[in-house]
């Protein structure tokens, strides 16, 4: 399996296992929300559904990083609210500021926020559930504490004015998409080529694979942890920029559990605890299956309270059945022995 | 005032004192413990004069219990190398399961008999709920953090969708005196608690369960091969955990009186710390449950001190933050100096 990853890619991309089941299940969905709503196979109904998951496809890409070095954040989400709030203070206190100036500030809060766990999980060695467990409340509630939980609604009009790309004129209303989906297109592309065009991305997955053996033949283990967390930090950052700019206002608990359902998401689409493995086709297929689970439900009228529930069994489900362990026992069952556990 | 003028001098010294202690062994936990908590009880004694008073310390042994029954659910899994986020959650479940027992046959004119056929239904629930995880991560190879934390997503909307988000309530009054009575001088929620912990002390140290859990934890593939059933010890660990939060599930209802669903998802936080506080190795294989119950005592009667100053919610959530990083680079600190001793 590890035979792979290291030849040089000069052909068709490659789609694993768990990505072509993804997909094949995200398309059985989609003909069935096709036929029995009929709102759901509309360009409109689909932008929104692109608008809407930018958020965390933009998360997603960043967790997928820390995942393939090994690690685990479930501190992302909260960090995200920190850096929507400490951006909408800064342009405030810089008289206006414009994008460059959000992105710039969001980037370096995230960055600091990533690099506080990367420095408590290296330096003192504290397993990355830990960390980012204490690193979630304290963030949250140093958060909660020091805004009294009070929203921020007149953000500068260059953060609030939306920006549209494409636009048109359906038969359902106007379908749109929004600067959000831009952003998520520029940073999957960035992710892609961190993770699959450079050196240090190689050194992720070595690092995830098999830390003792990726320090000895000499990568830089410390440099690493601040790589993977502070890219994860970084985008936090932008993913909260874009929340605001979505929802238009600075909520402090706005995102608080937002780091389950993508951190479900990316294990979905077969990144995995312990690290060395993971797609960004994959992240995003998860992503989308979750995200389409419910846009259906909501189409199909189901109650919001049945919502999570379903989500959870769909999310418990899949994880279970995609362990490594399952293959083998599925294959003990049929007694076909086929491929080992699953490829990639 | 005068007081805490002559205990300052002595009070700069407990830091190098508690890591002479500490390194001394594991037989001096305890002692270690012990120390922290004298401190911490000296520290809230002098900056309120209502802390060192009667109602302080029970409020402490009532509610210290619920918080040390999911703490116990929480250390089989962590010794044997995984983790268990869905604690609070299996809690509320049952809660809700033992609830609607007693609805069914007559809300407050419930009868003991249903109180004892709802508590088997909600421990039975409990004791599922953890069988459904240990089989998921014994057999598929999962992730315990990954299945915990997706049984808990559905739990949680489980929960919601089964009470709309709203309270159950209206329990008969004797369910009432489980949570708030006494006996023999001694609040009935802590003698459930001191039992549960003796019970987790014999299972860990007495049976060959707690054996195959501490080897587990260690090293799971060392113990497959020296021919233990690793799979069925995964099951019993995550069925003995929601076992326990069936048993904190019962105690939450009859202490609040009522079942909502996401009560006591903070003390999730507060579990592991107690759990490394009381020197649990984080990867699993080494820890005791007594040095885990004394570590809850000190975390407890920090809550209630907090508490009792009037701390804001959301900065006590911050501090329980801070703490459990604290503790951690403390640990970390102190295993490095001793390895470079010896």
């Amino acid at each position: 399996m590890s035979m792979r990853k290291f030849r040089p890619e000069f052909r068709l991309p490659h789609i694993g296992t768990t990505e072509r089941w993804l997909m094949a299940v995200i398309a059985l969905m989609c003909l069935f929300l096709a036929f029995t709503t009929d709102t759901f196979f509309t360009l409109v109904n689909l932008f929104d559904l692109l608008n809407i998951s930018a958020v965390n496809v933009i998360f997603a890409a960043g967790l997928l990083v820390v995942l393939i070095a090994g690690g685990i954040d479930i501190s992302f989400a909260v960090a995200a609210s920190v850096v929507q709030y400490l951006t909408a203070l800064t342009v405030e206190h810089l008289g206006g500021g414009n994008w460059a100036i959000g992105f710039l500030v969001a980037g370096l809060v995230g960055f600091a926020l990533g690099a506080v766990n990367a420095t408590l999980i290296w330096r003192f060695r504290i397993i990355s559930i830990v960390v980012t467990i204490a690193t979630f409340n304290l963030f949250f509630g140093a958060l909660m504490f020091f805004t009294q939980g009070v929203s921020i609604y007149d953000l500068p009009s260059w953060w609030l004015d939306r920006i549209i790309l494409f636009e048109f004129d359906t038969a359902n209303g106007y379908a749109e998409l929004t600067l959000p989906v831009a952003v998520m297109a520029a940073v999957v592309f960035a992710t892609w080529f961190l993770i699959r065009r450079t050196t240090l991305g190689r050194q992720l997955y070595a690092m995830g694979d098999n830390m003792e053996g990726a320090r000895r033949i000499g990568i830089n283990i410390a440099g690493m942890h601040y790589l993977a967390y502070g890219w994860l930090g970084v985008m936090a950052g932008i993913a909260g920029l874009m929340q605001a700019h979505y929802a238009q206002e600075v909520v402090p608990n706005a995102m608080y559990g937002r780091e389950l359902e993508v951190l479900a998401a990316v294990v979905l689409g077969g990144a995995r605890l312990g690290g060395g493995r993971g797609t960004l086709l994959g992240a995003i297929l998860g992503v989308a299956l979750v995200a389409i689970t419910q846009n259906g439900l909501n189409l199909m009228g189901v109650s919001p309270y049945a919502f999570k529930m379903i989500v959870g069994a769909v999310i418990l489900v899949a994880i279970t059945l995609s362990g490594s362990g399952m293959s083998t026992l599925m294959s003990g069952l049929f007694g076909a022995q086929k491929k080992r556990a699953a490829a990639t | 005032m005068t007081r805490s003028t002559t205990t300052t001098p002595s009070s700069p010294s407990p830091t190098p004192w508690l890591t002479r202690i500490a390194t001394l062994g594991t037989g001096s936990e305890i002692a270690g413990l012990l120390v922290l908590l004298a401190v911490v009880v000296l520290v809230f004694s002098l900056s309120t004069d209502r802390f060192l008073s009667v109602p302080t310390f029970t409020s402490v042994a009532f509610q210290l219990p619920e918080l040390g029954l999911l703490t116990l659910a929480m250390l089989i899994p962590i010794l044997s190398g995984g983790l268990n986020l869905a604690i609070t959650f299996t809690a509320n479940i049952c809660g809700l399961v033992l609830a609607w027992v007693l609805q069914a046959n007559g809300g407050m004119e419930a009868g003991m008999m249903a109180f004892l056929l709802g508590g088997l239904a909600a421990l039975a629930v409990g004791a599922f709920i953890g069988w459904v995880m240990g089989a998921a991560i014994a057999y598929t190879g999962a992730h315990p953090i990954l299945v915990s934390l997706s049984m808990m997503i559905f739990l949680r909307g489980l929960g919601e969708f089964a009470t709309r988000g709203g309270d159950i309530s209206g329990f008969p009054e004797f369910v009432r005196s489980i949570g708030h009575g006494w006996f023999a001088g001694i609040p009935m929620p802590l003698w459930i608690l001191i039992a549960c912990v003796a019970l987790w002390h014999l299972i860990l140290n007495r049976t060959r369960l707690g054996l195959t859990i501490y080897m587990a934890g260690s090293n799971i593939e060392a113990t497959r091969y020296s021919g233990i059933d690793t799979k069925r010890t995964l099951m019993l660990v995550y069925t003995l955990s929601g076992l326990m939060c069936g048993i904190a599930g019962i105690l939450m209802l009859a202490r609040f009186n009522s079942v909502r669903v996401g009560h006591g998802e903070a003390y999730l936080l507060i579990t592991v710390l107690a759990c490394f506080l009381g020197r649990v190795d984080p990867f699993g294989g080494f820890g005791r449950a007594l040095p885990v119950a004394l570590a809850l005592v000190i975390l407890q009667v920090i809550s209630s001190g907090l508490n009792l100053l009037g701390a804001n919610q959301h900065l006590a959530t911050a501090m329980w933050g801070a703490f459990l990083i604290a503790v951690m680079v403390v640990r970390h600190v102190w295993a490095s100096r001793s390895v470079r001793r010896t």
